[in-house]
């Protein structure tokens, strides 16, 4: 049987954070009343012409540099014609033959913990464009309404190379983007909103073979969810197509969350000639090196840096460093508690962030934002592990209080609740000591040679100290009287 | 005070001798009277003309009018004009009231508190070279109604021409401006692309529209160039350079200017009536003190066919908002969507737009585009490069204007190419980018004939000089077509 493999490529339409639209001073808030946030510039009237926003412009720098990608020298806006009632002019400004943005790269750790494995995902390119508006179907009794409040939004298209095998990597991909674009604060990344969607261009082909399959591709997808749904849905309609003896064609399908199928929109037989051209309306944009290097020295300390930064400076592993860094709140999270508690304590801060804390987030349903236990929290209550005053399931006790808010910091609840740690080596020895009275029949198999009776000695010791003894030295104590 | 000039109207309305609402009213009536002959204008509105004049009189009351405030001018209805039609010649508009003000509008209203008396015919979309394919019918020729304006801004020429204007606004992508003034003995400029605002100017080519001014003289033209350039931050091909007085400078001798005569302007292909009226203009520029020295233009040939290669493509593009679906015409009776737009453009625009949108989205299509548009932009560039290298050596480029005198009604509607070649002269200073202008030099069989001075980019000031010297020198600018009175 033959093995198949998956491509995908992504393109992502990120609505950019700017108070203005592209090419008017139309205001981009969402939710207004229809057709209130559109000049005479998005209606197109006869007459008007576009002015770009500069602030587009600099989100599209910000993501360049993000990505170590080439930001243009000069780019060059145009027309890509189309006749649509959402569409005023009859045709939207974006790039073509030179985007602003070319190549980058983007690493993502994909999978979970021992299987997780990172992929670089390189990019073809990002370049802007406005946004059209809506048409409003339901309502109108056989008729449509038009909403421009979104035409002219500005939006910045980062397209991929058809790097991604598996609907997971193209997941962990569009979170990493999702993350990334927030990072630097270009998208609000609201995907109910559409402010984030993707595009996903799949094709299967045998392992091995060199050329693509056919593609075809899945139309505005708003959540990584459907993103999964989709391509998994996909991969598998093209496999039953081809090896049924059918030729895929190259389509534009829509993905149908309720049934999990996607269905074809338009075939390349019916693709438009958009013909493009150079808007006439628009100069070349140049970037100089001056603006690009202002621009870099606006952006926050990057994923890819911190994630470095953390590798080099607390001697965290690639997956540790890569998990910590998929967000800036994590990232700001761990770094807090790690200023707290010590760079000694890098490994046991990454844990208690990466596994409790985010188990714990999970269960509830919780964004990290909204942790009811403080980074500074947190580190105070690593701060005690690191010194043997608790030992880490008493830890994990101590950090419950913390969530339920039943305690100010790790300190007052050990203290109150006397969780101390046991480590007076006298207090130890006279329990060992009774343990072993108490159990002659353990202390004769573990001399007998049976390991497992010294664990159960050790659980006796621990359990008449109430788990506060010091683990190491009760195992150090029984082992001293043990072979005495 | 109908055949004034705009300084001398300025001087009256300054020392009280006539009030703006009087002067407003005196060319009302006369458009009243007149404009039922010639189709000048498509829109008056005697009550909003009024108000400007009032509200011009009050400034002058108050002292703080400027040069141009309480003057009428004719407004080519390719401006968008708050409250006022908008049509662009076209059926597709001919509903249209634009809830704003053009830049060049604003400036004029505004800033120097000028009158508008109304809106001037036009070919529709500026698509023609005789006003023959307006929605509102052709403009007839003021010095023999049998005859076309030329165009496309032939209602403005022949507004002014007849004197139902002192001046009007005009636009010029391949000659809008400077064949119609030749065609009916007016002095019009078109500025450096860049120099004035499109920003509410309908746009039929973006690269190659420029608005401009058309008058008896080029005095006038430079009093109204003055209230027309500036940057403009609506615009982001306007440019931004210091500010200039184009009156400045016109009186400046003439001694040691270097005509340069493009020898391809003056072969084959032009009227002798006109050649010779051009000739003799030359002539008068070396008594002025000019010298000439031929020039190439060795591209020149090619300048209308990458024109109508340039210009359709992007009025295809341009004109597609023009949908029926915000504004404008809508068919009747449709079944979809698809049906709405194709009837409400086969409806919507006459023949002539549909031929060019034709042209144009036939050059940008898949397959055709390198060998079309790619192809007509490299030639573009080297006409460009043509005139860089002829600069060289002169400092105005001379020659006809038109390659003929108005021509009959109906004399070229049925031929789109002898149509084309009306701008054979004009073309190439639009794709370069250059400033032109047509300024009267005599006449051909009783019919104007019009002289065109290229001038280097941003060279305005010194081709208004020219224009002024030769104007205080002949007296070709200052006749009158007779039978209008």
């Amino acid at each position: 049987m033959t093995q198949w493999e998956v491509v995908i490529g992504i393109e992502t339409h990120a609505q950019l954070a700017t108070v203005s639209k592209i090419f008017s001073g139309a205001s981009t808030a969402f939710g207004a009343e229809p057709n209130t946030q559109a000049c005479a510039v998005d209606l197109a009237l006869p007459g008007v012409l576009p002015v770009l926003n500069k602030k587009a412009v600099e989100c599209a720098m910000r993501f360049g540099l993000a990505i170590g990608a080439e930001v243009a020298a000069k780019s060059v806006f145009a027309r890509k014609n189309y006749f649509y009632p959402d569409l005023p002019k009859g045709y939207q400004i974006s790039q073509m033959d030179l985007p602003v943005v070319v190549g980058g790269e983007i690493p993502v750790m994909v999978g979970q913990g021992d299987k997780a494995y990172e992929k670089v995902v390189h990019l073809t390119r990002a370049h802007l464009e406005e946004d059209a508006g809506k048409s409003l179907h339901e309502d109108f009794h056989g008729k449509s309404g038009i909403d421009l409040n979104r035409a002219g939004t500005p939006l910045l298209e980062i397209v991929t190379e058809p790097d991604m095998r598996s609907s997971d990597e193209a997941v962990a991909y569009a979170k990493a983007l999702h993350a990334l674009v927030q990072w630097i604060g270009i998208c609000d990344g609201n995907m109910q909103e559409g402010s984030f969607r993707c595009d996903a261009n799949v094709s299967v082909r045998p392992k091995g073979q060199v050329e693509f399959g056919t593609r075809r591709e899945i139309k505005n997808l708003n959540s990584f969810r459907f993103l999964k749904e989709a391509i998994d849905f996909e991969v598998q309609w093209q496999i039953n197509e081809i090896e049924e003896g059918r030729k895929i064609q190259q389509a534009t399908v829509l993905f149908d969350p309720d049934n999990g199928e996607t269905r074809v929109m338009r075939t390349k037989e019916d693709a438009h000639d958009y013909r493009y051209f150079p808007d006439p309306d628009l100069l070349p944009l140049i970037i100089s090196a001056d603006w690009l290097a202002r621009v870099k020295g606006e952006l926050p300390e990057l994923p890819t840096q911190k994630r470095e930064r953390f590798i080099s400076e607390l001697g965290l592993s690639t997956y540790d460093a890569t998990t910590l860094t998929a967000s800036q709140e994590m990232a700001d999270y761990f770094e807090s508690t790690v200023t707290i508690a010590g760079k000694a304590n890098a490994k046991p801060c990454a844990n208690w962030v990466m596994v409790d804390l985010t188990a714990r987030l999970n269960k509830e349903g919780k964004e990290l934002a909204d942790s009811p236990v403080s980074a500074a929290q947190l580190a105070g209550l690593i701060q005690r592990i690191a010194d043997n005053t608790i030992s880490n399931n008493i830890a994990k006790k101590v950090f419950e209080v913390l969530w339920n808010g039943e305690g100010a910091t790790a300190d007052e609840v050990i203290d109150k609740q006397g969780l101390k740690q046991i480590t007076d080596s006298g207090a130890i020895e006279s329990l060992v000591d009774e343990v072993l009275a108490a159990n002659p029949g353990n202390v004769a198999e573990f001399k007998a040679g049976k390991e497992k009776a010294f664990n159960a000695l050790v659980g006796q010791v621990m359990k008449a100290a109430k788990g506060k003894a010091n683990p190491q030295q009760v195992n150090d104590l029984l082992r001293l009287k043990l072979s005495a | 005070m109908i055949n004034a000039s705009l300084k001398t109207l300025s001087l009256a309305l300054a020392s009280k001798k006539i009030s703006s609402v009087e002067l407003t009213q005196l060319f009302l009536d006369r458009i009243e009277r007149l404009n039922p002959t010639l189709n000048a204008f498509v829109t008056v509105d005697a009550e909003k003309s009024l108000n400007f004049a009032r509200a011009a009189d009050a400034r002058i009351a108050a002292g703080n009018a400027g040069l141009l405030t309480g003057i009428p001018i004719a407004q080519k209805d390719i401006f968008c004009a708050e409250g006022w039609l908008t049509t662009c010649g076209s059926k597709m508009l001919a509903n249209f009231v634009s809830p704003y003000d053009a830049t060049v509008i604003r400036k004029m209203h505004s800033e120097a508190g000028m009158v508008s008396l109304g809106k001037t015919n036009m070919d529709e979309f500026a698509m023609g070279s005789s006003n023959e394919t307006s929605f509102f019918g052709p403009v007839r020729n003021p010095w023999d109604t049998e005859r076309v304006p030329g165009g496309s801004s032939g209602g403005s020429a022949a507004a002014v021409a007849a004197r139902l204007a002192p001046a009007a606004t005009g636009t010029d992508t391949g000659g809008s401006i400077r064949q119609p003034a030749a065609l009916c003995n007016l002095t019009g400029l078109k500025p450096t692309y860049g120099v004035v605002s499109r920003y509410g100017m309908i746009a039929f080519a973006s690269s190659l529209d420029q608005g401009g001014p058309m008058a008896a003289s080029a005095e006038d033209c430079a009093l109204l160039l003055n209230t027309m350039v500036g940057f403009d931050e609506r615009d982001s091909t306007s440019l931004e350079r210091p500010a200039e007085d184009y009156t400045l400078n016109l009186e400046k001798p003439l001694n040691g200017l270097r005509i340069g005569l493009p020898k391809e302007f003056f072969g084959e292909g032009c009227d002798a009536g006109v050649m010779a009226a051009v000739r003799a203009a030359i002539a008068e520029y070396e008594k002025l003190g000019a010298t000439t020295v031929e020039v190439s233009l060795p591209n020149s040939h090619l300048s209308v066919p990458a024109y109508y290669v340039i210009a359709p493509a992007e009025a295809s593009s341009n004109l597609s908002r023009f949908d029926g679906v915000r504004y404008g015409f809508r068919a009747e009776d449709y079944g979809n969507l698809d049906d709405m737009y194709m009837k409400s453009r086969a409806q919507g625009f006459g023949a002539e737009v549909k031929r060019r949108i034709m042209i144009g989205a036939y050059v940008l299509s898949h397959g055709y585009y390198d060998a079309y548009y790619l192809q007509a932009q490299r030639i573009r560039r080297l006409i460009a490069n043509d005139f860089v290298e002829a600069f060289k050596v002169c400092d105005v480029i001379m020659g006809p204007t038109s390659p003929s005198t108005a021509f009959k009604l109906g004399e070229k509607a049925a031929d789109p190419v002898q149509m084309y070649l009306s701008d054979i002269y004009t073309i190439a200073v639009n794709l370069a980018g250059l400033p032109g202008m047509s300024v009267p030099c005599g006449f051909a069989g009783g019919l104007p004939v019009g002289l065109q001075l290229i001038g280097n980019y941003f060279a305005e000031a010194q081709l208004l000089n020219a224009a002024h010297r030769y104007q205080l020198a002949t007296d070709w600018h200052q006749q009158r077509p007779g039978g209008l009175a």
